[in-house]
């Protein structure tokens, strides 16, 4: 295998269909990575040796007997640690969940098996995806390669880690206020936050319904638009699935930003304390126009109330959707002296702190007496945020600014003030309240060699354009090759 | 110092309420951190909102019925074996009505 573990997934595919190396080969090598830097990075919660091994063989035995291989044939895959894999441990990093195996798969799950995918295992989050630094998960706290003192990102920061430092050529995450886009501009990668409806949600652990959306995680926007294409399409099984056809999201990536009008919010990025990633941002924007894009100036006034509107909301349905672990048809149950102790007990044991706490606000702005103040008022103000997207398309095909205020934040520094943590999603949340689609990819390094990424939002469903656009952009000014100096 | 947000003893209630056990240290913490919450979010109240309509739903879309064809469900064993006790085929659950006799 040349260039292991940095090759693409376009490369490794292509090696196995020529008969170059063996699908079985390429997951061993693979394997044996992922469990050498586990005990460093923690970015697996579960290796399924097992099951790559099979589903590698399966492509060997696919390609030995001439049949058609699919699109990811061979490709070694990590996938967040809540969406369900039949007969494989889903935890979602809760002790709640510590020995779930669940009886089906997640429709992105069939949709890589389908593909000839190899799914390597299953990523470490923050525990039911609610953090921002992977510091909630029950089990171990994931390291970010580029600096090991450093937090990964959240909430999918072992599938950010993992492709990071070359674990596998990509990853699945799930996005509900930039859990895909957070974690990746930290850790230097490209993720894709689809629209809301765009990739089916059949399988995936439910934090907020109307938020959650399955994205893809990868060292370029080739392989993120690649990975799109497989996991995105109509499922019945999730009725706010959209009816439509996927997107060309590969051919996409080749289009340029030739005519192209980008939307800077140049309030929010005047506003930025640190200096690096307003420098890292200005200088994608330059290059943009470089390209042939046409900046214009858009604003965004009621964002800045993005990070109460969706603590509001994401909590109020979290607190909902989290009440079906009662310690009765599945995981953890601490027996109490009736039914509503058992209740009580099993949900304080089996849920971590910042899980209860956000259960704690949620159940608090839907109670009586509260619910017009706290969640329709969040609701009515999700409303205004909204309109200010609209109001930006009217000029602009997508609107930039950076993914995060800051490169990575040390693991710790912000752990003892839960407000401060959700205080750094301020730039992720507009687009995910508004169930637009939207990309973080790499624009730099910071002064201390620490990645920086840029955010590009669309209008609903115009993943096509995000990929045109971040094609640029990395072409321009991506990482070029650099690689995580934390890890061989 | 101004009104508390969120009470200690509205932090029972709420814990109540979303079956959480907290110990005593446990809900002060929380109150404490609730009240930091809800105090930025104040910030909300600065918007008469009151002509605007929510958005529960960001993409408009109907909730189209899937088609009505027989399909295999999960399998019983499987997934009962998921459970934490189970018997005769169903789940086990701690009594909650008294036997009679």
């Amino acid at each position: 295998m040349s260039d292991f573990p940095w090759q693409s997934a376009f490369e490794i595919r292509e090696q196995v269909a020529a008969g170059k190396v063996t699908a079985v080969e390429v997951a061993r090598a693979y394997l044996a990575r992922a469990e050498a830097l586990n005990p460093t990075l923690c970015c697996f919660v579960t290796i399924d040796h097992e099951g790559a091994l099979a589903a590698a063989a399966q492509v060997d035995r696919m390609r030995g007997a001439g049949e058609a291989l699919g699109a990811l044939a061979g490709v070694p895959i990590a996938v967040k640690d809540n969406l369900c894999t039949r007969g494989v441990r889903t935890t979602c990093a809760s002790k709640i969940l510590g020995d779930y195996i669940p009886p089906y798969d997640a429709h992105v799950v069939q949709a890589l098996r389908a593909s000839g995918a190899v799914i390597l295992g299953k990523t470490n989050l923050d525990e039911f995806a609610m953090g921002s630094s992977n510091e909630n998960s029950a089990f171990a706290i994931v390291h970010n390669p580029w600096a090991l003192d450093r937090a990964p990102g959240g909430s999918s920061g072992g599938s950010a880690s993992a492709t990071a430092a070359g674990l596998a050529p990509f990853a699945l995450g799930s996005d509900t206020g930039g859990s895909v886009r957070q974690p990746a501009a930290f850790c230097g990668i490209t993720a894709i936050k689809p629209t809301y409806g765009r990739v089916s949600r059949y399988g995936l652990v439910a934090f907020a319904s109307s938020l959650d959306q399955v994205g893809p995680m990868a060292r370029s926007v080739r392989e993120a638009a690649l990975l799109l294409e497989v996991v995105a399409g109509h499922d019945g099984r999730d009725a706010t699935s959209a009816e439509r056809e996927t997107g060309s999201y590969l051919a996409a990536c080749d289009r340029g930003v030739k005519g192209l009008r980008v939307g800077v919010v140049r309030d929010l990025i005047a506003g930025l304390q640190d200096q690096n990633v307003r420098v890292a941002t200005e200088s994608a924007l330059s290059a943009l126009e470089k390209e042939g894009a046409t900046l214009v100036d858009v604003s965004l006034p009621h964002a800045k109330h993005a990070v109460s509107v969706y603590y509001l909301i994401a909590t109020a349905e979290a607190s909902s959707n989290l009440a079906r672990f009662d310690g009765i048809r599945y995981g953890l149950r601490v027996p109490g002296d009736d039914l509503t102790e058992t209740y009580m007990r099993t949900r304080a044991e089996g849920f971590g702190p910042e899980v209860r706490r956000r259960i704690m606000l949620g159940t608090y702005a839907l109670s009586a007496g509260y619910y017009d103040a706290f969640y329709l008022k969040a609701q009515r103000v999700r409303t205004l945020i909204r309109r200010d997207y609209d109001r930006a398309f009217e000029s602009c095909d997508v609107v930039c600014t950076p993914t995060t205020p800051t490169p990575a934040f040390a693991l710790g520094e912000k752990t003892g003030d839960p407000l401060e943590m959700y205080l750094a999603d301020i730039f992720t949340l507009p687009p995910s309240l508004a169930g637009l689609p939207a990309v973080s990819t790499p624009c730099g390094l910071s002064s201390g060699g620490l990645p920086i990424g840029i955010q590009l939002v669309a209008a609903p469903f115009e993943e096509e354009l995000l990929c045109s656009v971040a094609q640029a952009v990395e072409r321009e000014c991506g990482l070029m090759g650099s690689r995580p100096p934390a890890i061989g | 110092m101004a009104d508390p947000k969120i009470t200690l003893e509205q932090v029972l209630h709420v814990a109540k309420l979303a079956r959480l056990a907290l110990s005593d240290e446990e809900a002060r913490q929380m109150q404490a951190q609730l009240d930091a919450i809800l105090g930025y979010m104040d910030g909300l109240g600065e918007l008469d909102v009151s002509d605007v309509p929510p958005t529960f739903h960001s993409i408009p879309m109907d909730a189209p019925l899937r088609r009505d064809v027989p399909e295999r469900c999960a399998d019983r064993a499987e997934t009962l074996a998921q459970a934490p006790a189970s018997e005769a085929g169903g789940y086990a659950v701690p009594l909650v009505l008294e036997a009679d006799g």
